[in-house]
């Protein structure tokens, strides 16, 4: 065997241990978490890296509670109504800072990129006041107004730099026609922008969904908290006693969605990354 | 990396295109006006939005923090000016810039920040290079590494607090089945170690992210220097260093500053993994902990308002930077 053929041989085999390495990585945590929610009792307390038996009993429990079940639901109604929001603020916006050259745009564009970054603590007791003022206190619609914090700017950068790409061509046509400026968005864009809209209706929610400082700070009952707040309050009778079983079945049932959707349109979820990020 | 979509200068707007030809100059002008009238129209509802729940919450933050407000009842409050930042009472300093805690937390969140956010750029251009290759299976692995950041932050946590489990955590049982420890470790109560227990959570998690965005770049990067590399027999490490990496540095650098940002403001991920202690505690833990648990929104807002000029600081180093990028290449 000549060296060359060896070092061939070498780098394949090298790179199919950093693949497994890179698999490993990212895919055993979660695996691990779907092992041990189907185990239960005593079954819990001996390390497995294999499922070996599948017991449901940890899902019908977390199932079985009201609270975590309402839980579910404010999360669902929550992340919904945070991205229809989003939407219907940020693709007007997006259209007026996409399409139409205007002294200030900058300025604007400027003022959505500093609130992406607004650590939310700086805004908490403000926020608080606010919302207090509302008597939204303890309320999931809390959890709608203040989301938008966070949803609202990357929604308007991301559809922005997509309404930026479509050709001018179409504008034009429409303009010829008379048609009004929010009938060229709704006739002429938004068909376009299914792709765009998709992809960022898709980041908002995941956000919407994970968000866990407001949800903790704004709610204060359990059938009012949305699943992360739920998750991390599950307690058992001291810090040595989490029901684990319960904690993995619960954090299953909340992630499965998420990773459905995800694989689905991961190319869409890059190119919105990619988009939000590169876009300095 | 940002030519690849128009710079804001040069994107072409109707209406005040210069191209518009001279017999139909007056015509573009009514409809820019009307475009005008719209534009403000559509952009007016989005930022009293923003002003309702940025805005407004910030200034009000910045005020409490010169008040002595309370959570329970905080509409009522005095003015005690920069009581909760620094005093000088009776030969003691008090205020949060006097607090150990409060300096022990920026030093946590520094520490956290530069350590993952490094550990996530090196691993994420790994696992980036590896994607670049062709191989069979690359859609599978592109796949998984998305899982990581799909998991609620929350779930990670805990899958991770399970995971590191000081009597049935399997971390802890892999380590002592390959003779590297010898007694179970307490990863998330032990001093030494629950920054670096964060730490790996936080890698996990945001490292995909890291990974995607890296990718992308590479994928933009012309083949034809590579092919001169290889006909020339440089070898791939010398082209990586010479080549790669500097022409994905400014695609780079705009990640690791997002991350950065983000990472500085961290929460989530060590409120519930290591819930109030102080070995970890960052920024945004600690003022949390002022205004919730101990209701001193007053001083809690005063932190809460430190850390908003912290970030505000490194945004304004990144947008000058970026303007500075951006306007290196027009």
């Amino acid at each position: 065997m000549n060296s060359r053929l060896l070092k061939r041989i070498a780098g394949k085999i090298g790179f199919t241990i950093l693949l497994v390495a890179i698999l490993l990585f990212t895919v055993f945590p979660f695996y691990y978490a779907i092992l041990t929610s189907f185990k239960s009792g005593s079954e819990l307390f001996t390390v497995e890296y294999w499922i070996s038996s599948v017991d449901f009993a940890n899902y019908a429990a977390v199932l079985g509670q009201g609270s975590f079940v309402k839980s579910i639901w404010n999360s669902v109604l929550v992340s919904f109504a945070t991205v229809l929001i989003a939407m219907g603020f940020g693709l007007t916006a997006a259209y007026a800072l996409g399409r139409v050259q205007f002294r200030g745009r900058s300025a604007v564009l400027m003022i959505v990129l500093a609130v992406s970054m607004f650590p939310q603590v700086a805004v908490l007791s403000g926020l608080f006041e606010v919302i207090r003022a509302m008597n939204l206190y303890n309320d999931p619609l809390a959890l709608i107004f203040s989301y938008t914090i966070f949803t609202l700017p990357f929604t308007v950068w991301i559809l922005t730099t997509f309404m930026r790409q479509l050709p001018k061509e179409l504008e034009e046509a429409a303009i010829v026609d008379g048609a009004s400026p929010l009938t060229t968005l709704f006739k002429v864009f938004v068909p376009l922008m299914w792709p765009a809209m998709a992809t960022t209706g898709l980041l908002a929610f995941i956000a919407a969904w994970n968000e866990f400082l407001f949800a903790l700070t704004f709610t204060l009952t359990d059938d009012q908290r949305t699943v992360p707040v739920a998750i991390a309050l599950i307690t058992g009778g001291s810090q040595h006693e989490l029901p684990w079983g319960n904690l993995m079945a619960a954090s299953v049932i909340v992630t499965v969605p998420l990773v459905v959707l995800v694989l689905i349109f991961q190319r869409r979820i890059v190119s919105g990354l990619t988009a939000g990020a590169v876009k300095g | 990396m940002t030519h690849s979509t128009p710079a804001p200068a040069e994107t072409e707007a109707l209406g005040t295109s210069p191209t518009a030809s001279s017999p139909a100059r007056r015509r573009p002008s009514r409809v820019h006006r009307q475009r005008l009238r719209a534009a403000w129209l559509f952009l007016i509802p989005m930022l009293l939005v923003l002003a309702a729940v940025a805005g407004w919450p910030l200034l009000r933050t910045i005020w409490f923090s010169f008040t002595d407000a309370s959570f329970a009842s905080i509409s009522e409050y005095n003015w005690v000016g920069l009581e909760n930042y620094l005093v000088y009472d009776d030969g003691m300093w008090f205020g949060v810039l006097a607090d150990p805690a409060w300096w022990q937390s920026v030093w946590n969140t520094l520490f956290f920040t530069v350590v993952s956010v490094g550990l996530e750029t090196v691993l994420g251009l790994i696992i980036a290079l590896t994607l670049n290759a062709q191989f069979r299976g690359r859609g599978l692995i592109r796949a998984a590494t998305l899982i990581p950041w799909a998991v609620p932050t929350i779930v990670s946590a805990k899958m991770w607090g399970w995971m590191l489990h000081d009597q049935f955590g399997i971390i802890n049982d892999l380590l002592m089945t390959l003779g590297i420890i010898a007694e179970p470790l307490n990863w998330t109560a032990n001093a030494d170690l629950s920054m670096w227990a964060v730490i790996m959570v936080d890698v996990w998690k945001t490292t995909p992210f890291m990974a995607l965005l890296t990718l992308a770049a590479l994928q933009m990067l012309p083949s034809d220097c590579y092919e001169a590399a290889k006909v020339d027999g440089i070898h791939p490490v010398k082209v990586f260093f010479r080549v790669t990496l500097p022409l994905i540095t400014p695609a780079l650098m705009v990640a690791i500053i997002f991350r950065v940002l983000d990472a500085l403001r961290v929460f989530d991920v060590i409120y519930v993994l290591t819930s109030n202690s102080e070995d970890t505690m960052s920024m945004s833990v600690y003022a949390r902990q002022q205004l919730v648990q101990f209701q001193d929104v007053g001083y809690g807002s005063a932190a809460s308002t430190v850390l908003f000029l912290i970030i505000a600081l490194a945004t304004i180093t990144y947008l000058y930077l970026g303007r500075k990028q951006i306007g290196g290449e027009a």
